[in-house]
């Protein structure tokens, strides 16, 4: 695979722009795989496939090996997100403190279970071990906001919220 | 009025921290108040964020759980008027509500968080921030410096509790010209968040510690491994490198001595194992994260297989302190074999949450009731679990344990990294073990036969067991499974994940008992166990119990009483979680 064959693939320029700068600025250190496909990761919201085989021939890896190290980290994504990214904590304050019945809700209220995006590309619900605020708990994490102390009344309230403000979004691009 | 300070680390910022920093500016602009609004880290007092100080010449107020919509009176009648608002006041020269809080804690690792600025360097060179690294180079000998670490009696805070002396002295006598230190930033036990505080509110003096332990070993170069989820952590760091840079306190000669040196940051990907020292250097050269077979030792062959030192954040926080203030005062602190003070994320079923401090050798009681204000609620105190999922539960009935790593493995449990969760009788101990084996299971690496496959059959036993679905040999075969788990694992992650299930079964095995031959789970916790009932008091027919259950086991007419056939109950608890009145029971 050549770097022309990716220009011409559908990834939008300006984030390949991005992602290329960094690419070059990073090959060349010591250990530099992770670093390249956080990046990639950072462009794209995921690790596209022709991207790997891009790395793959830069810093003179086999594919599959960064397939390995791509499947090995929770970080990574082989598959793009939702609009919207709930994170909900699984940590132990949060898991003593009712963590699965938010869970429950949330799988219920949005038809999916953890790993998965809804159907219409607004939600995708993953879980992390540990958010850091634990006084907080339990939480949950939607994008970058914080939302803790929570039941599964106000879980639904949440979501609730996001929703409209999609639906908001959509009927405005509409117009 | 001098300075406003808000504390903006990860909790603060959950907690809308933000929003009141924002509300300040915005109302200091309007009055046309010229009044610096500094960001600070974590004060500890999670439980009372949005914690905001107001900082005069002569005194300080610290303000608890602020809102945006109390910005207004506070900027009208405290610094326009001069009138302090005094009911949302929790500490100044006259009121002290959280003095028991604080009154037990010794702050050496937190010592500047929540007081400077972490974005600024020149705030922490006006604590007397890279004093001690100036002192090493001056005074001291390589050898002093780790003779001095020795005689503190500094042991490792990420868990392990090996001495940090005798660490950085085989690091030192190891062959080789070039050697790596290395910082552990990636904590990964749930529920705990000292490192990410530290982190947070005073970068730089673990960065100082780095230097030392470099200057110490004879290295030039330096990681630090933070955990990618921590994104405000990483943040911080790369400033406070970029400012180092700027000062020239890294590169060459640096502090006009001999010694070269410089600080990179690696991002970690998220995998828990990654936290055991060879699995983290392996990510580190950018492979799978996988432990190999020791020896040799990080100080004989680490990172690119030269000599390398591994310590955790909380560790190197210590160094500059004990530099600065003598081994003495350090080994003062604490029990004969464990000196200083540990850091301890203190949460779960507490009245006041937060970020503690204390000196070794303080009892677990003394921390449950005097500093976090005992049992949330007024429930009954249950239970601490130490040091997450490898570590273990140590009940309330030891609440006289003294902290001290030897005393604490001796119960069954580990010092762990910092995480103290708190569990009541709310809190169902065979649910807990369950819950750090599912954790621990997920994040085996899979290269140990017995931690990839052994963790799973324990695991499956301790589903069935709350699922009401337990056989009288359970407990027998887990403890089995245990032992060779622990024997036939290369790494700290095998050999810890059986202690939660180990350990509840010691203490609280007749609820291991209740639920096998029983059925039932004593803490009303484990679902599958439980009765739901509707009560006729409290139901007020909005169906909606009847509109989630997911096999239509309610039913009931528009404004009038439900009832739930038992027959039918899958126990999923969803009516449960839905009703509004407190009509669901469960028993």
């Amino acid at each position: 695979m050549t770097t022309t064959e990716i220009k011409q693939s559908d990834f939008a320029q300006k984030e390949f722009k991005d992602f290329k700068r960094d690419l070059i600025h990073k090959r060349k250190q010591h250990g530099s795989l992770i670093p390249l496909l956080q990046s990639a990761q950072d462009s794209y919201g995921y690790i596209p496939e022709k991207v790997i085989h891009y790395i793959s021939e830069l810093v003179e890896i086999p594919a599959a090996d960064i397939y390995g190290v791509i499947t090995f980290y929770a970080q990574f994504r082989l598959k793009p997100l939702g609009k919207n990214v709930i994170r909900i904590c699984e940590g132990t304050a949060c898991h003593v403190n009712g963590a699965k019945s938010i869970l429950r809700t949330l799988q219920d209220d949005l038809g999916v279970a953890v790993g998965e995006t809804t159907d219409d590309g607004v939600f995708t619900l993953l879980s992390v071990a540990c958010l850091g605020c634990c006084s907080l708990s339990p939480v949950i994490m939607i994008n970058s906001d914080t939302h803790g102390n929570l039941t599964p009344d106000k879980t639904r309230k949440i979501i609730k919220k996001y929703k409209q403000e999609t639906a908001k979004e959509v009927q405005h691009e509409g117009n | 009025m001098k300075e406003i300070k808000i504390g903006l680390a990860t909790c603060g910022i959950a907690a809308g921290g933000q929003a009141v920093h924002e509300a300040f500016k915005k109302e200091l602009k309007e009055n046309l108040l010229d009044i610096p609004v500094k960001e600070t880290g974590c004060m500890g007092t999670c439980y009372a964020e949005v914690l905001v100080e107001l900082v005069d010449d002569s005194e300080s107020h610290l303000y608890s759980k602020v809102t945006p919509d109390k910005v207004k009176r506070i900027v009208a009648e405290h610094i326009m008027g001069r009138k302090p608002v005094e009911e949302w006041i929790i500490k100044n020269k006259n009121i002290d509500k959280e003095a028991a809080f604080f009154k037990k804690q010794k702050q050496i690792v937190l010592r500047n968080c929540g007081v400077i600025d972490p974005g600024s360097i020149d705030d922490y060179i006006a604590h007397g921030g890279y004093q001690a690294i100036r002192k090493c180079l001056k005074e001291y000998t390589p050898e002093q410096v780790i003779e001095i670490i020795t005689k503190s009696g500094l042991r490792g805070r990420g868990g392990g509790g090996f001495p940090t002396g005798l660490k950085w002295k085989l690091a030192r006598q190891a062959q080789g010209d070039k050697k790596y230190v290395i910082c552990n930033a990636d904590e990964g036990d749930p529920g705990a968040f000292m490192d990410r505080s530290t982190l947070e509110g005073d970068p730089h003096s673990v960065l100082e510690g780095m230097m030392i332990a470099a200057y110490a070993i004879g290295s030039d170069e330096a990681y630090v491994y933070a955990r990618a989820e921590y994104p405000l952590a990483v943040e911080r760091l790369v400033n406070s490198i970029q400012q180092l840079e700027q000062k020239g306190f890294l590169g060459h000669n640096i502090f006009d001595s001999a010694m070269d040196f410089k600080i990179k940051i690696k991002e970690g990907a998220g995998a828990f194992v990654c936290g055991e020292e060879t699995a983290l250097m392996a990510s580190i050269e950018g492979k799978r994260g996988l432990p190999r077979v020791r020896p040799p030792f990080p100080a004989q062959k680490g990172l690119w297989e030269k000599p390398t030192n591994i310590n955790n954040v909380e560790t190197y926080a210590n160094v500059p302190w004990i530099i600065l203030n003598g081994a003495e005062a350090f080994a003062a602190m604490g029990t004969e074999k464990s000196k200083g003070t540990k850091v301890f994320a203190l949460a779960g079923k507490i009245a006041k949450s937060g970020l503690v401090e204390v000196p070794m050798g303080i009892t677990i009681n003394e921390i449950v009731y005097e500093i976090g204000g005992g049992i949330a609620g007024g429930k009954k105190f249950k239970a601490v679990q130490m040091g997450g999922p490898s570590g273990g539960t140590i009940p309330a009935t030891q609440g006289d344990l003294k902290i001290d790593y030897d005393e604490i493995t001796r119960t069954g449990a580990i010092m762990g990294s910092g995480g103290l969760i708190v569990l009541d009788e709310t809190t169902c101990m065979v649910d807990l073990a369950r819950f750090f084996l599912n954790f621990t299971q997920n994040e085996s690496c899979g290269k140990c036969t017995f931690c990839r496959i052994g963790a799973k059959r324990m695991l499956e036993i301790l589903d069935r067991i709350t699922l009401g679905e337990g056989k009288e040999d359970d407990i027998q075969l887990l403890e089995d499974l245990a032992y060779k788990i622990k024997s036939g694992s290369l790494c700290g992650l095998g050999q810890t994940a059986p202690n939660p299930v180990l350990t509840t079964i010691k203490y609280f095995r007749e609820e291991y008992e209740t639920h096998i031959r029983q059925k039932k789970c004593p803490a009303h916790s484990c679902s599958a166990l439980l009765t739901y009932t509707i009560t006729a008091d409290n139901c007020t027919g909005c169906t909606l119990c009847a509109r989630k259950c997911p096999v239509h086991a309610i039913s009931g007419e528009v404004k009038k009483v439900h009832t739930l056939d038992q027959a039918l109950c899958i126990k999923c608890g969803l009516c449960f979680d839905a009703c509004k009145f407190e009509a669901v029971l469960k028993n």
